[in-house]
């Protein structure tokens, strides 16, 4: 064998081993970056067409009670269709076995966020969440108003207050 | 495939199929060049031992598939690379009569890995399992460091006392001892950490635990000290100890063990080195390599160390190719020394890469003990990543001079049957992890009640807030509730209606 095949055969050795590396690593990437590309994917396709029909005051095909919204459903991750009552004392989502919601999800917090009424009107508050507590595009900064159709994104999951 | 979004199907596993097929040809390709360098032409059994290797492969990914759907698919194939790397590697150590070098026990002994570690996924339904085996694993772990301590069944060699020996097999049972202590100490602290975390007193800013509380680590402590001085084997000994404070760190999450730990530990290594003329020596070889009388000592000097690196400097960055460099002048190449041989022909493009491989198996280690559920599985996972990561710092540390070199091996690329076994045993159980972590969730997910309460139970979590006054109460829980972790998986949906 000739010298210079064998260099190239050196070097093509090396090229092979980090191609395997980077490919290994590729396959990571989708671990560590996926949620956020992926939900944000399927975040808009989904919420773009519900929220702005139901806004503020409700669906009409919803028809919402006298007092305001009875139920928080997940429409959109693992526990899509999981509906929750909505009592007085409001629902707190998160990893943590004492939630009312328990979200299996990397991507959220122990407590992550919750949602309460006050004054007849519902809230949400993000409780310092790691990754954040997302409404459309908008990071939930301190306590706002909810209005119901309006999904809120905690870690892979979408949850909005429905009549 | 999808990193964590649970799906419908189990994955299809193709990136592990296809990354399999570039590591096999890593492999062969390595055993093709040194045949062609040597000997220009096939090196004997290259057939042979390609196929066993694809075989072996190609069951475990099956396996997989068949018994842990949701596994990561990159630990398998990375760990695939290393084996038939080093394959290649002591094929070519032993097409050079290199004494001690044996490929075809080297292959006989991956093979009994890769099986034992087959039998484990296949057996090992759940890891929570190895729970009720807390206190066996510490007795196992305990009797198998004492076994080379046993006059008869222990010897001597190289001035270590670490192998037995039963008929014609010689083992490392330290090796296997580092399993059974990572479950002994993933059970005993996920049921004790509260107190290790919690009780004790503050001292300069770090959670002091109390004294009471610092009996399990003393008698670890005294166990590696033992082994030290018993054993004259100064990497296990760290080994152990490391194991111990790194989950002790991982289940408390108090920086002040580790700062108990080390002044322990170098407490204990300062007074093993003024005492113990074998640790001296390693001291002594580690600071002046290149002392002429320390180089031309016969046993204990430094020609080793000296050889490693005048073989890694040949390397250079690109290497001298696979089968042109002379790994063979250094004493035991194939086995505490693969490193330097592998950096000799791979060059530092190839030793990173491979260190890179190591990483990754590493990193997937500790991600998988974030995601999965229990703590047990936590610990145990985070603590096999840990000490992985430890040995390879001990091991390419001591041949690149940055610590006193010990007597441990590379995990997967050292030729030598305990390290191989132990190592194919700790990446099944990690195995086993990452698909109870990556699995959607066998419970029912989907607004079923996953507990027995009425629903609404979590409704008690917070107070019916006046104005003002309850989201502060809320995060102020919030900031309890960290480092809560679920014990049972049955906590997904709590209070939750359909």
């Amino acid at each position: 064998m000739s010298e210079l095949t064998f260099t190239l055969l050196r070097l093509g050795y090396l090229v092979l081993l980090w191609v395997f590396v980077l490919s290994a690593v590729a396959v990571l990437r989708r671990d560590l970056a996926g949620p956020r590309t992926s939900s944000s994917r399927r975040r808009r396709p989904e919420l773009a067409g519900p929220a702005p029909a139901a806004g503020p005051g409700g669906g009409a095909s919803r028809a919402p009670q006298r007092g305001g919204p009875s139920r928080l459903v997940v429409v959109a991750g693992p526990l899509t269709g999981t509906t929750i009552p909505l009592t007085s004392s409001g629902v707190l989502i998160g990893r943590a076995p004492s939630c009312t919601l328990v979200l299996d999800d990397d991507y959220s917090s122990s407590r992550h966020a919750r949602i309460f009424p006050q004054g007849g009107q519902w809230f949400v508050e993000d409780l310092g969440s790691t990754n954040g507590t997302y409404i459309g595009e908008e990071r939930v900064q301190g306590i706002i108003p909810l209005a119901p159709g309006v999904g809120v994104q905690i870690g892979q999951s979408v949850v909005e207050l429905q009549g | 495939m999808s990193g964590l979004r649970p799906e419908e199907n189990a994955p299809t596993r193709i990136a592990e199929a296809v990354l399999l097929v570039v590591a096999l040809a890593l492999g062969m390709g390595g055993m093709w060049m040194v045949g062609y360098a040597l000997e220009d032409g096939l090196p004997e059994g290259f057939w042979t031992y390609s196929i066993v290797l694809a075989a072996l492969a190609f069951t475990t990914h099956i396996v997989l598939r068949l018994r842990a759907p949701y596994a990561d698919q990159v630990i398998l194939p990375a760990v695939v690379l290393l084996n038939s790397v080093s394959m290649a590697m002591v094929l070519r150590l032993d097409l050079v009569d290199m004494r001690g070098a044996n490929a075809s026990r080297h292959l006989m002994w991956t093979a009994l890995g890769v099986i034992v570690a087959c039998v484990v996924i296949f057996l090992l339904r759940d890891h929570r399992s190895l729970r009720r085996l807390t206190y066996t694993a510490m007795v196992v772990g305990i009797v198998l460091v004492i076994l080379p301590l046993i006059p008869g069944l222990g010897q001597e060699i190289n001035g270590a006392q670490i192998w037995i020996f039963i008929g014609p097999f010689s083992l490392q049972p330290a090796e296997f001892a580092k399993i059974a202590f990572a479950v002994f100490f993933a059970g005993y602290l996920v049921a004790n950490r509260d107190t290790l975390a919690l009780a004790g007193k503050k001292f300069l800013g770090l959670q002091l635990p109390r004294l009471r509380d610092l009996g399990p680590i003393l008698i670890v402590w005294a166990v590696s000290l033992a082994v030290l001085i018993g054993e004259k084997d100064l990497g296990t000994s760290l080994l152990f100890f490391g194991l111990f404070v790194g989950m002790l760190y991982l289940a408390t999450d108090r920086v002040g063990w580790i700062v108990i730990g080390l002044t322990m530990f170098a407490g204990g290594a300062v007074a093993a080195w003024s005492i113990f003329s074998h640790v001296q020596a390693r001291v002594d070889i580690w600071l002046n390599p290149l002392d002429a009388e320390l180089y031309a000592r016969e046993f204990g000097g430094s020609y080793q160390i000296v050889q490693g690196l005048f073989g890694m400097a040949y390397g250079g960055m690109f290497g001298a190719g696979w089968g042109e460099g002379y790994p063979d002048r250094v004493p035991f190449a194939f086995s505490d020394f693969v490193y330097a041989s592998l950096g000799e022909e791979l060059g530092l493009t190839g030793l990173l890469a491979i260190l890179l491989i190591y990483l990754v198996i590493v990193q997937r280690g500790l991600r998988h003990a974030v995601g999965v559920r229990d703590g047990f599985g936590k610990l145990l996972a985070g603590g096999l990543a840990f000490v992985m990561a430890l040995q390879l710092f001990v091991v390419v540390g001591g041949i690149t001079r940055i610590i006193p070199l010990t007597g441990l091996t590379l995990p997967f690329m050292a030729q030598g049957g305990s390290s191989l076994l132990a190592n194919w045993i700790v990446i099944a159980l990690m195995l086993r992890i990452s698909d109870a972590a990556r699995r959607p969730s066998a419970l029912p997910t989907r607004g079923a009640l996953a507990d027995p309460a009425p629903a609404m139970v979590g409704g008690d979590a917070i107070e019916v807030g006046g104005p003002g006054v309850g989201p502060v109460q809320a995060g102020t829980e919030a900031g309890a509730g960290r480092g809560a972790t679920p014990d049972e998986a049955t906590q997904i949906v709590r209070g939750v209606e359909r």
